[in-house]
């Protein structure tokens, strides 16, 4: 069973509250991620380490948006069980786990990812396995729209390899 | 209300619409002889996923759909 969010923390300089240990979210327009930092490192002022990660469209030649679906039954699921598979791997004191759907263009956030650990190792790997999976383990589709035309995008033999570290 | 099926990512072009509803029960040949010869010739992939009543099937073939269910044509996921 995924752990559900056991209490909400709420500080002076964060505006926003975020559940912990886990923060898991999909978003269908915007991303606080000043905020959101915020908020985390409050939420965790003991940790030793908060590491963060933010994923961003490409200002790739052509690319005018990028459109990321879904299926809401499984992709929230499977960002928390991947959550608190990283939270117990790396002993995280918690992690914060966002996601955007929707159509974005270049330069706007995709992914925030946040780790909160006693000692920084734990807190970067944590990053990196959540990013790895994300990349390409959660179910989502994208497409990029290039001179006015849509065109899926396809998983790259590295996506696996990257996986495969982790194993 | 029979079974209604959802084509995700990029099925959905290929399919010409999102979601379509047929009459239950639908089992696995059902479902490929419901989707027509295109759709079909991707759900043999074996990367291609099915889920049924929002769960992953770990044998697609093994498919039974009942009335009310949702069944949902999982392509492989985008990379980076």
């Amino acid at each position: 069973m995924v752990t559900r969010s056991r209490c909400y923390l709420r500080s002076a300089v964060a505006r926003l509250s975020i559940s912990s240990p886990l923060d898991v979210r999909l978003l269908d327009k915007g991303m606080s991620v000043g905020e959101a930092l915020a908020a985390f490192n409050a939420a965790y002022s003991e940790a030793g380490g908060v590491v963060s990660f933010l994923g961003k469209v490409r200002p790739d030649g052509d690319v005018q948006a990028l459109e990321l679906s879904h299926y809401e039954p499984l992709t929230l699921p499977g960002m928390e069980k991947l959550s608190e598979n990283a939270r117990a791997r790396f002993s995280l004191d918690g992690a914060l786990v966002w996601h955007r759907t929707g159509v974005m263009t270049p330069g706007e956030p995709i992914v925030l990812v946040a780790t909160a650990a006693r000692h920084r190792r734990n807190a970067f790997e944590a990053a990196d396995y959540l990013m790895d999976h994300l990349k390409s383990a959660a179910w989502f589709w994208k497409r990029e729209k290039r001179r006015g035309t849509w065109r899926w995008i396809e998983a790259r033999p590295q996506d696996h390899l990257d996986l495969d570290r982790w194993k | 209300m029979g079974v209604r099926i959802l084509f995700l990512g990029p099925l959905q072009d290929l399919a010409g619409e999102a979601e379509r509803t047929v009459a239950a029960p639908l089992d696995w040949a059902g479902l490929l002889s419901e989707v027509g010869p295109v759709i079909a010739e991707q759900l043999q992939v074996e990367r291609l996923n099915i889920a049924c009543g929002g769960r992953v099937l770990a044998d697609k073939t093994s498919l039974v759909a009942e009335d009310g269910d949702e069944i949902a044509l999982l392509p492989p996921v985008s990379g980076g």
